[in-house]
C-alpha cells in the first residue's frame, strides 16, 4: 500500500514537475518570442545637426512601426534604445558603451554625421558588430572595418566621387572653362570635399586660381566672394555648411559673381526652409543632392514614404519636405531588415557577409555596397535649380525645380550654362 | 583634514578604484567615471587661480585642448606607442608655460583683463589648431585605441585608473598649496591685492606660480582625452562647455577650500552623466547654467560654505 | 591678387562690418566699460533681440529695424530687473569679481538653452525689401544688407553718446563710473543710476539683434562667436569711452576683412584676438581709456 501511495505520489510529483517544466519552457519560449529586438544608437537631437537628426529619427520610427505591423523581425517586435548625443563627439563613446553593456542592445546603427559616427567606431569594432551608417564622409577610410555599411551614395572613393560630377560637367562645356576657384568652410566635410575637388579639377586640366578656407564664424561673405571674383574664375566650387551656404549664395548675388558655373558641395541647399528663403537666388546653381522629386528618381515606395514622413513631420520643427536625409534613414534600416530576414538570425558575421554580397531594393532604389562599406557605384547627383519662385515652399515638392544634370543614367534635363546670363 | 588622515583617504580611494576595476566589468561606468574625474581635475586646477587667488579663467577649454593636442601631436610624431605618462608630462610642461606666458602678459593688470585675455587665448589657439593640418586641422584627428592595456581588463579601465591617479595628485597639490605659505599669500591677494602688496607679499610672483600650476594641471586633464574619445576636432576640444564646467564645479562646491571643487565636480558631473542617458544631453547645459546661477546667488560660498555654516550652527 | 578695387572694397566692407560691431558692443561699453560689470552674457541678449525680430517679422511682416526699436523698452525693463538681482546678490556684498562673472556666464548658458528648447537650432532669417540689393559707387559695391545696419548702428552709437554726455541721467551714469561717492553726495542714488544704465545697455541689444539677423542667419549659439569680439572692442577702445569703442569696432571690422580678403579668412579670428592680447600687453588702457 505504502509502495503504491508513494509510487502514486512519485508519479504525481514527477507529473507536476514535468508539467511545470513544460509550461515553464513554453512560457519562456513565448517570452523569448515576445522579447523585443533592441536597436541602439545615438542621434543628434539637439545641437548643430539636430534639424537633420530629428528628421532622421522620424523616418526611422516610421520604419520601426512598419516592421512591427508586419510582425517584427524574426517574429520579435523591434524597439529602439537611443540617446541624444547633442552633436558632441565626446558623448558618443559613453553612449555606445552604455547601449552595449547596460542596455544590452542586439544591434547598433550610427548617429548622423561624420563627427558623431567616428567616435563609435572603436567600440563597434571591438564588439565585432555590423554598423549601418548614416551619412558620414569617408569615415571608414581610417578604420577599414569590414562590417561598416554607409547608406550615403557617395561611392567607393567618397572624397573624389563627391565633386567628380561637377567637374565632369564643367569639362564638357564648350568653350571649355579654364580656371577654377575652390572655397571651403573650416570643418570636416567641407575640407574633405574641397580636397577631392582639388584633385578632380587638376585631373580635368583646370587651373586653380583661388583655394582658400574660411572660419565657420564668418559674418560677412561679401569680401570672400569679392576676393574670388578678383581672380576671375570660370568655375566656382563651394564646400559649405548651411549658414555659410546661405551667406555665399547671397554674397554671390550681391557682388554679381561672373562665374560660368557655381555651386558643388554646399550643404543646406537641400533643406526646404533654406530653399524657400533663397528663392530665385538659387537659379542655375549646380549643387550636389541625393534625391529630388524628378521623374527619373521615382523609386518604388519613395513617394508613399515621403507622404507619410511629411504627415509625421508636421509641427515638429524639422524639414517639412524631407527629401534629403529621411529616405536614406528609412533605407538603411530596410537594408538591416532584409538582411535579418534573409539570414534568419542576428549573427553579426552572417549579416555582414550578406550585406556585402547583396543588392538591396529600398525606397532610394537599388543599394549595393562595395569597398570599405561604401556604395559600389557613386550616385552623387548634380542638380541644377531652375525657375525658382520667391517665397514658395510647395514648388519644391514636385518636379521641375531641381533638374538632375548628372550622372547620365539619372539625368532629367540638360544643364543651363553659363550660370549667369 | 590632518595630514595622516588625508593621505590615508587618498590611499583608500586608490585602492577602491583598483578593486572597482577588478569587480565591475561593465565598461560604461568607467566611461562615466572618466568624464567625472576629468571634470574634477579641471575644477581643482581652475580653483588654484580662481578660488585661491581670485582671478577668473574663462579660457579653461584652451588649456585643456592644448593638452589634448599635445598628445595628438606627439602621437603623430613618435607613433602611438609612446607611453601615456610621457604625453601627460609634456602636456603639463606646454600648458604650464602657456599659463606662465599669459600670466606674465596680463596679471600685472586688473583681474578682468586677465579673464578676457584667457578667452582670447582660447580662441587664438583654436584658430591655430584649425589651421594646423598636422594634427588634423578643422577636420579633426582620429586616434586609434592602442592594443596594450597593461594588466587591466580593458583600455577604458586603464584610462580610469590613470585619471584617478591624476585627480588624487591634483587634489594633493591643491591641498598643499592651500595650506602652505604660498597659499596664504594667494588668499591675501584674493582678499585685497593692494593691501597684500603693501604688506610685502610678492603678488606678481605668486600669481604667476598659480597661473603656471593651473595651466599645467589643465593640460594634464586634457592629455589622455584623445585616447578616451578617439576623435578630436578643435570645435569639440575647445568647447565652451568645458570652460563653463571648469567654473561651475568649483563655484558650486566652494572655492575657498581645496575639497570644494571635488565636491562640485562629483555633484555636477554625476548629474550630467545621469541626464545624458535619461533625458537629453542638451539639458545638461541648462542644468549647469541653472545650478551655477542658483548657487552663486544663494550660496556664494558653495557647498563647503553651507557645510561650514551648518557645522558652526551645530557647534553653538 | 592685390588690386586697388579689391582693396577699396575690403576697406569699405570692413567699415560697414565695424559699424555693425559697434552696435553690438555699445551695450557692453556701458556695462563693462563704465559700470565694471563683466556681462559676458551680452551677446546672448543680442541673440534674443535677433529672435524677437525674427518672430515679429515672420508673423506681422514688420521691418526688423523697426521691431528692434519698438522692443527697446521691453529689453530695458529686463535689463533693469537683472541688475536688481545682480546688485542684491553680488555688488552689495562685494562679491562681484568672482561670483558676478560666473553669474553672467551661467545666465548666458541658460538663455542659449532656453532659445534652443523653444526654437531649435535651425538658422533663422528675416526678409526685408532691401536685403539683396546693392548700390555700386564706381568699383565699390555696397550691399544694403550691410549698409542699413551700418547706418542704424551709427545712429545708435551717436544717440547713446549724446545721451550720456548731454542729459542729466546720462552724465550721472558717467559719474557713477568715475566716482560713486561723489555722485551720492550730489544727491543721485548710484544704485538707481546703475540700474538705469544696465537697462539701457540691454535695450541696445534689441536693436543690435535685429541688425544681426539682417546681416545673416542666426541660431542660438551664434552669440558665442561675438563674446570675444565685443570684449576685444571695448578693451581696445578703452574702458569708459564710447568714441573709443566705435573706433575700435571700425578697426576690428577693417582688420578682419583685410585679413580675410588677402591672407585667407581662416586667420581672421586669431588676428583679431592677437590684436587684443597685444593691446593688453602694450597699452592696457586701450586707445582712449581713462588710466
Amino acid at each position: 500500500m505504502i509502495k503504491r501511495r508513494s509510487f502514486m505520489r512519485a508519479t504525481l510529483a514527477s507529473g507536476v514537475i514535468a508539467l511545470a517544466a513544460a509550461s515553464g519552457s513554453l512560457l519562456s519560449f513565448t517570452a523569448q518570442a515576445a522579447q523585443p529586438i533592441k536597436i541602439g544608437f545615438s542621434m543628434a537631437l539637439t545641437g548643430g545637426l539636430a534639424g537633420a537628426g530629428k528628421a532622421a529619427l522620424i523616418a526611422m520610427e516610421l520604419w520601426r512601426d512598419d516592421v512591427n505591423k508586419k510582425g517584427g523581425l524574426l517574429g520579435r517586435p523591434v524597439e529602439f534604445v537611443y540617446y541624444d548625443d547633442a552633436t558632441n563627439p565626446a558623448t558618443v563613446p559613453g553612449i555606445y558603451t552604455k547601449l552595449l553593456s547596460v542596455d544590452k542592445v542586439d544591434l547598433v546603427v550610427s548617429s548622423y554625421g561624420t563627427n558623431e559616427i567616428a567616435p563609435a567606431m572603436p567600440i563597434v569594432m571591438r564588439n565585432k558588430l555590423v554598423f549601418p551608417s548614416l551619412f558620414g564622409l569617408a569615415v571608414n577610410d581610417e578604420f577599414h572595418y569590414d562590417r561598416y555599411f554607409q547608406i550615403m551614395p557617395a561611392g567607393p572613393e567618397p572624397k573624389l566621387d563627391w565633386s567628380r560630377g561637377f567637374f565632369e560637367l564643367a569639362a564638357e562645356q564648350k568653350p571649355k572653362p579654364q580656371t577654377v576657384a575652390i572655397v571651403a568652410a573650416d570643418a570636416e566635410f567641407p575640407l574633405a570635399a574641397a580636397a577631392g575637388a582639388r584633385k578632380n579639377a587638376q585631373a580635368k586640366g583646370f587651373k586653380i586660381v583661388y583655394d582658400k578656407t574660411y572660419p565657420p564664424s564668418t559674418t560677412d561673405y561679401t569680401p570672400i566672394v569679392r576676393a574670388i571674383q578678383a581672380t576671375n574664375p570660370d568655375v566656382v566650387f563651394v564646400a559649405s555648411y548651411p549658414p555659410d551656404s546661405v551667406g555665399m549664395v547671397k554674397a554671390a548675388h550681391e557682388v554679381g559673381l561672373k562665374a560660368k558655373m557655381f555651386g558643388g558641395g554646399m550643404v543646406g541647399l537641400q533643406f526646404a526652409a533654406i530653399q524657400k528663403n533663397l528663392g530665385p537666388l538659387l537659379d542655375n546653381i549646380v549643387n550636389y543632392d541625393f534625391w529630388a522629386p524628378e521623374p527619373t528618381l521615382n523609386f518604388p515606395g519613395v513617394k508613399e514614404f515621403l507622404a507619410r514622413y511629411q504627415e509625421a513631420a508636421k509641427g515638429k520643427g524639422v524639414d517639412p519636405l524631407g527629401h534629403y536625409l529621411p529616405p536614406y534613414a528609412y533605407a538603411y534600416l530596410q537594408v538591416l531588415e532584409q538582411s535579418i530576414d534573409a539570414v534568419k538570425s542576428l549573427d553579426q558575421a552572417k549579416l555582414a557577409a550578406y550585406m556585402h554580397e547583396t543588392a538591396f531594393k529600398t525606397v532610394v532604389g537599388d543599394v549595393k555596397f562595395g569597398k570599405n562599406g561604401e556604395w559600389q557605384k557613386s550616385r552623387v547627383l548634380m542638380v541644377q535649380f531652375r525657375d525658382v519662385q520667391p517665397d514658395n515652399l510647395e514648388q519644391f515638392a514636385g518636379p521641375g525645380k531641381r533638374i538632375v544634370v548628372y550622372p547620365k543614367e539619372w539625368k532629367s534635363g540638360d544643364i543651363v550654362y553659363p550660370y549667369k546670363k | 583634514m590632518k595630514g595622516r588622515a588625508f593621505w590615508a583617504s587618498i590611499v583608500a580611494v586608490l585602492v577602491a578604484g583598483l578593486i572597482l576595476t577588478q569587480v565591475v566589468s561593465n565598461e560604461y561606468y568607467f566611461n562615466a567615471l572618466y568624464v567625472i574625474l576629468q571634470g574634477a581635475i579641471m575644477a581643482v586646477a581652475w580653483n588654484v587661480l580662481g578660488g585661491f587667488t581670485g582671478y577668473v579663467n574663462f579660457g579653461s577649454a584652451g588649456f585643456f585642448a592644448v593638452g589634448a593636442y599635445t598628445s595628438i601631436a606627439l602621437g603623430k610624431t613618435f607613433g602611438q606607442s609612446l607611453p601615456l605618462p610621457v604625453m601627460i608630462a609634456t602636456a603639463a610642461v606646454v600648458c604650464g608655460l602657456i599659463g606662465l606666458g599669459l600670466g606674465y602678459l596680463t596679471l600685472r593688470l586688473k583681474g578682468v583683463y586677465f579673464s578676457i585675455a584667457t578667452l582670447a587665448m582660447a580662441i587664438v589657439f583654436e584658430t591655430l589648431m584649425n589651421n594646423w593640418p598636422f594634427v588634423g586641422g578643422a577636420r579633426g584627428a582620429y586616434i586609434l585605441t592602442p592594443d596594450s592595456h597593461l594588466w587591466f581588463n580593458s583600455y577604458i579601465e586603464m584610462l580610469f585608473m590613470v585619471m584617478l591617479l591624476l585627480t588624487l595628485g591634483s587634489v594633493a597639490v591643491s591641498r598643499a598649496l592651500n595650506a602652505s605659505r604660498l597659499g596664504r599669500g594667494l588668499a591675501a591677494i584674493r582678499d585685497d591685492e593692494v593691501a597684500a602688496e603693501c604688506a610685502g607679499v610678492p603678488t606678481l610672483r605668486l600669481k604667476l606660480i598659480s597661473a603656471t600650476l593651473m595651466g599645467a594641471m589643465m593640460g594634464v586633464a586634457g592629455a589622455p582625452y584623445p585616447y578616451f574619445v578617439t576623435f578630436v576636432d578643435p570645435a569639440s576640444a575647445f568647447s565652451l562647455f568645458v570652460a563653463v564646467n571648469a567654473i561651475a564645479m568649483p563655484m558650486i562646491g566652494g572655492t575657498a577650500h581645496w575639497i570644494g571643487p571635488v565636491i562640485g565636480a562629483l555633484l555636477v558631473g554625476t548629474a550630467q552623466q545621469v541626464i545624458t542617458v535619461t533625458v537629453s544631453s542638451e539639458l545638461n547645459v541648462l542644468v549647469v547654467g541653472v545650478m551655477l546661477v542658483l548657487f552663486i546667488t544663494l550660496a556664494p560660498q558653495g557647498i563647503v560654505g553651507l557645510a561650514q555654516k551648518y557645522l558652526a550652527r551645530r557647534a553653538r | 591678387m592685390w588690386s586697388v578695387d579689391l582693396f577699396a572694397n575690403a576697406i569699405v566692407a570692413g567699415l560697414l562690418l565695424g559699424g555693425f560691431y559697434a552696435a553690438v558692443s555699445i551695450g557692453l561699453a556701458i556695462t563693462f566699460g563704465q559700470l565694471d560689470i563683466v556681462n559676458i552674457a551680452h551677446p546672448a541678449f543680442v541673440i534674443v533681440g535677433s529672435y524677437t525680430a525674427y518672430i515679429i517679422n515672420r508673423h506681422f511682416g514688420l521691418d526688423p529695424v523697426l521691431i528692434g526699436v519698438l522692443f527697446t523698452p521691453v529689453f530695458f525693463l529686463v535689463g533693469a530687473a537683472i541688475y536688481r538681482v545682480y546688485y542684491a546678490a553680488f555688488e552689495r556684498t562685494g562679491q562681484e569679481s568672482l561670483s558676478g562673472l560666473a553669474f553672467f556666464f551661467g545666465l548666458m548658458f541658460i538663455i542659449e538653452v532656453l532659445l534652443i528648447m523653444a526654437y531649435g537650432v535651425d538658422y533663422r532669417l528675416v526678409s526685408a525689401g532691401y536685403i539683396g540689393r546693392t548700390i555700386n559707387i564706381g568699383f565699390v559695391g555696397i550691399p544694403f544688407r550691410m549698409l542699413v545696419p551700418f547706418a542704424v548702428a551709427t545712429a545708435l552709437t551717436a544717440g547713446v553718446y549724446l545721451y550720456l554726455s548731454r542729459t542729466f541721467t546720462g552724465r550721472a551714469i558717467l559719474a557713477v563710473a568715475q566716482d560713486r561717492l561723489a555722485l551720492q553726495l550730489m544727491g543721485a542714488d548710484p544704485v538707481k543710476v546703475k540700474q538705469f544704465a544696465f537697462g539701457l545697455a540691454i535695450a541696445t541689444t534689441a536693436i543690435a539683434g535685429s541688425l544681426l539677423i539682417i546681416i545673416g542667419p542666426v541660431e542660438p549659439s551664434v552669440g558665442r562667436q561675438y563674446i570675444g569680439r565685443v570684449f576685444a572692442i571695448v578693451v581696445l577702445g578703452g574702458m569708459g569711452s564710447i568714441p573709443g569703442m566705435a573706433i575700435a569696432a571700425l578697426i576690428l571690422g577693417v582688420v578682419e576683412t583685410l585679413v580675410g580678403t588677402f591672407m585667407g579668412p581662416s586667420w581672421s579670428p586669431a588676428v583679431s584676438f592677437g590684436v587684443l592680447l597685444l593691446t593688453l600687453a602694450l597699452r592696457p588702457s586701450g586707445l582712449f581709456g581713462r588710466k
